[in-house]
């Protein structure tokens, strides 16, 4: 049975998967490069930051769905818990290296120099 | 049932035993960059009187170097549903197509970080640089093992043409490359998009 391989649902999703990867991609950096033509006035840093992280996870999600196949195996979905797992370890650890340094530079903030040099 | 049936049921199993194994060592290897990138977050703000990420990077430049890495991840997957499909030669057009773009990402790559470091941006400059080269070069040296095996594949596919076991590696190839993908999305956004404000 030969199918035609340029007319196959799987071919129509990798073709979907990369589309909308390079939408994404040229909608994050549009925003940065208008900020960065205007002279870092158009937007907040906050928005920036908050949009090109959200274009960055949508991107990801739908590589891991119409590249990686994600959730598309049979029962019991082993692919999709060692991710969930390894999700919840990178969130540990990228929050938590945030959280713990950004403490360690506010408490180190009212040193003087003599002792930040003894304290390292 | 027959005996070639239950040939093939088994390499079917062995197969699917094997992409897991191999899914498992794609997650260990995002705890590695989760870690590189934690590096990378808290660092890069010290940048020890050097320049910064806003003085070094240039956004059309690194923007090319996304939709490359982006367009091979796409036709290494196009390789590989032609080899589901036992077509010999688009899985050879693709995979070379794929070789060719991950070469041009990676001379990009390396042609960037000659710049900086002829620049005096060294990665023994600042705390910010040393994160910046571990971080994508770490990458980059992902990028470098996937070509040398993608050379791997294309030498076995000239000689040997397409079975099952080759077909199961072109698979953790197309997996391997595109998790790539996945990291560089976060370094194009969190290095690059960040770092330029």
């Amino acid at each position: 049975m030969e199918t035609s391989m340029y007319r196959s649902r799987a071919f129509k999703a990798y073709v979907f998967g990369f589309v909308s990867s390079l939408i994404f991609t040229l909608i994050a950096w549009g925003i940065v490069r208008k900020h960065e033509m205007s002279g870092h006035l158009v937007y907040s840093h906050f928005f920036i930051r908050i949009s090109i992280l959200v274009f960055a996870l949508l991107q990801m999600i739908v590589q891991l769905v119409f590249f990686l196949h994600l959730g598309r195996e049979k029962k019991p979905r082993w692919n999709v818990q060692a991710l969930l797992a390894t999700v919840g370890i990178i969130l540990i650890l990228i929050l938590g290296s945030i959280w713990i340094m950004n403490n360690l530079n506010y408490s180190m903030m009212n040193m003087t120099p003599s002792q930040a040099d003894r304290a390292f | 049932m027959t005996k070639t049936s239950i040939l093939h049921n088994e390499i079917q199993k062995e197969t699917e035993t094997s992409l897991l194994g191999f899914w498992i060592y794609m997650m260990t290897d995002c705890i590695v960059f989760a870690t590189l990138f934690a590096v990378f977050i808290v660092l890069r703000n010290n940048t020890s009187g050097g320049k910064s990420g806003a003085d070094l990077f240039s956004l059309p430049f690194v923007l090319t170097e996304t939709i490359i890495l982006l367009t091979s991840s796409f036709t290494s997957g196009l390789a590989m549903l032609a080899a589901q499909r036992s077509r010999l030669k688009d899985t050879l057009i693709w995979l070379l197509a794929t070789g060719v773009l991950g070469a041009a990402f990676l001379s990009l790559e390396l042609n960037e970080f000659s710049k900086f470091d002829h620049s005096g941006s060294s990665w023994r400059t600042s705390g910010f640089l040393s994160s910046y080269f571990t971080l994508v070069g770490t990458h980059g040296l992902h990028i470098t093992i996937g070509l040398l095996w993608l050379l791997a594949i294309i030498g076995y596919l000239f000689k040997k043409g397409l079975n099952e076991v080759i077909v199961r590696r072109l698979t953790m190839f197309s997996i391997f490359w595109h998790f790539l993908d996945v990291v560089w999305i976060f370094i194009f956004t969190v290095v690059y998009l960040l770092g330029v404000n």
